[in-house]
């Protein structure tokens, strides 16, 4: 089996208008940032983009926004960490030309993981109690209120690997690794954007961190070069 | 304008908190003052998580340290340690929710004599039932001890510390310990015991500048730094 596409734009051009797409990446770090760029020049409109958060340190994800290619957005970190700037999210938000459905971090990471076990949903005691709760099922376990929370299935899922083998198994680099993992097991169809391709067998099998069963197409990517910080780059 | 007093400084208030942390815990710190009891927590055996998915998070890294791969949940640079370890997103919060996390140290807008807290979503910001809940709400139900790290008030002199909460909850009942520029206030079921004070404070200070009701400790002390 050899999942490896000649380029992002053959890797993403099914994408259809409507599409459910999958991000990985925690602030700056492990964004799938060229799968996201052909998917600004490809332009299929009315997504739903599931994503931790918008914005910050995210300059690709505000051109789909900017693009309107955006209807709504899964998240767990919506602003700016400050309570008195606006990013261009919270703007298309308070305009009514975006949706947010918000959920806390790690029912966010578990919607994910339950979506690619086959779990329909769980429950949680994250949230009960708050404004999260509103209109979810509220079940106590060993005297603990606990959420009914539903998997999030992706149509799409966007990874970013530092290697990966033309069979779609995939290693990770530090941090980078974070909703990588959730995402590919969340979709239905998994690209993969790797720094390094090599051959099936130059991964040690035990070094595998996501198995190629998970992963349907594979692309090679130069390695960015990523700005670490929270702040959006000045205008 | 309310009086207010200045107390220590956000520096100390994190040394007390890495005080309270015993040696041979796992234990993970939110964004802002709880960032900086890592800088006194060098040398301890205390091992840090942070929600981005990494098991002892070394200390911040400069210049060339940089890795843009190698980040803490407040997406500033690290390092690693020793025995560092990395996985997903949910492994984080399964380990998180599962109560492997001895210690939270989180910050708060306000905190309520009954354990609540809030922290995550100000009214005045009209972002409606919406904010950024990040890891909070997880961390809070999971942590075995949530210890709230914040100035004792508003840069106004308003009380932070309540009977109830007015913003909406990031989790209910869950506060264990109070760390503030002022005071180390325990909450406990018959209420907020008052147990240690800034230097040069008395009670009534502390009491002047907080709404629930103090029960003075018959051993009140100093902060111990």
């Amino acid at each position: 089996m050899d999942k490896v596409f000649p380029s992002l734009e053959e890797a993403i051009k099914d994408i259809p208008d409507g599409a459910t797409v999958g991000f990985t990446g925690f602030f700056t770090c492990g964004n799938p940032i060229f799968l996201t760029r052909a998917l600004a020049k490809h332009g299929a409109k009315n997504l739903t983009i599931v994503v931790m958060q918008l914005g910050v340190g995210n300059e690709e994800i505000n051109d789909l926004l900017k693009n309107g290619q955006v209807k709504k957005a899964i998240c767990n970190y919506p602003f700016y960490r400050s309570f008195s700037r606006r990013s261009l999210f919270e703007e298309l938000l308070r305009a009514g030309k975006v949706e947010c459905d918000l959920y806390p971090m790690g029912t966010f990471a578990e919607k994910l993981r339950a979506a690619g076990a086959g779990i329909p949903a769980f429950y949680t005691p994250t949230g009960a109690g708050t404004l999260i709760a509103e209109g979810k099922e509220a079940r106590v376990f060993e005297g603990k209120e606990c959420l009914l929370e539903t998997a999030l299935p992706l149509d799409y899922g966007f990874v970013h690997a530092w290697k990966a083998d033309r069979a779609g198994n995939v290693v990770f680099r530090k941090t980078a690794r974070n909703y990588n993992p959730d995402v590919a097991r969340a979709a239905k169809i998994t690209i993969v954007e790797a720094e390094n391709i090599v051959e099936a067998g130059e991964i040690d099998p035990d070094l595998v961190h996501l198995p190629g069963v998970y992963v349907t197409r594979v692309v090679k990517v130069e390695r960015p070069t990523i700005n670490v910080t929270i702040e959006a780059p000045a205008k | 304008m309310a009086k207010t007093f200045e107390g220590i400084a956000r520096e100390l208030i994190a040394l007390r908190i890495a005080n309270e942390i015993p040696d041979g815990s796992y234990a993970n710190l939110g964004i802002g003052i709880p960032t900086l009891v890592s800088n006194w927590i060098e040398g301890r055996d205390i091992v840090l998580e942070a929600e981005v998915g990494m098991l002892n998070t070394g200390p911040l890294a400069f210049d060339e340290q940089i890795d843009q791969d190698l980040i803490n949940a407040s997406c500033q640079p690290v390092t690693e340690l020793p025995g560092s370890s990395y996985f997903a997103s949910s492994e984080s919060f399964a380990m998180i929710r599962g109560g492997r996390m001895d210690y939270a140290v989180l910050g708060a807008l306000q905190v309520a004599e009954n354990g609540d807290y809030a922290g995550w979503n100000v009214p005045s910001a009209n972002r409606g039932k919406l904010g950024n809940i990040g890891g909070s709400m997880d961390l809070s139900v999971g942590a075995k001890h949530l210890f709230i790290a914040m100035e004792h008030a508003t840069t106004t002199g308003e009380p932070k510390i309540l009977k109830r909460c007015t913003y909406p909850i990031t989790a209910k009942g869950v506060v264990k310990k109070i760390f503030t520029n002022l005071a180390v206030i325990e909450i406990t079921p018959k209420g907020l015991v008052l147990k240690e004070v800034a230097p040069g404070l008395t009670s009534a200070d502390v009491q002047s500048v907080t709404e629930a009701k103090l029960i003075v400790d018959p051993d009140l002390k100093e902060i111990g730094l």
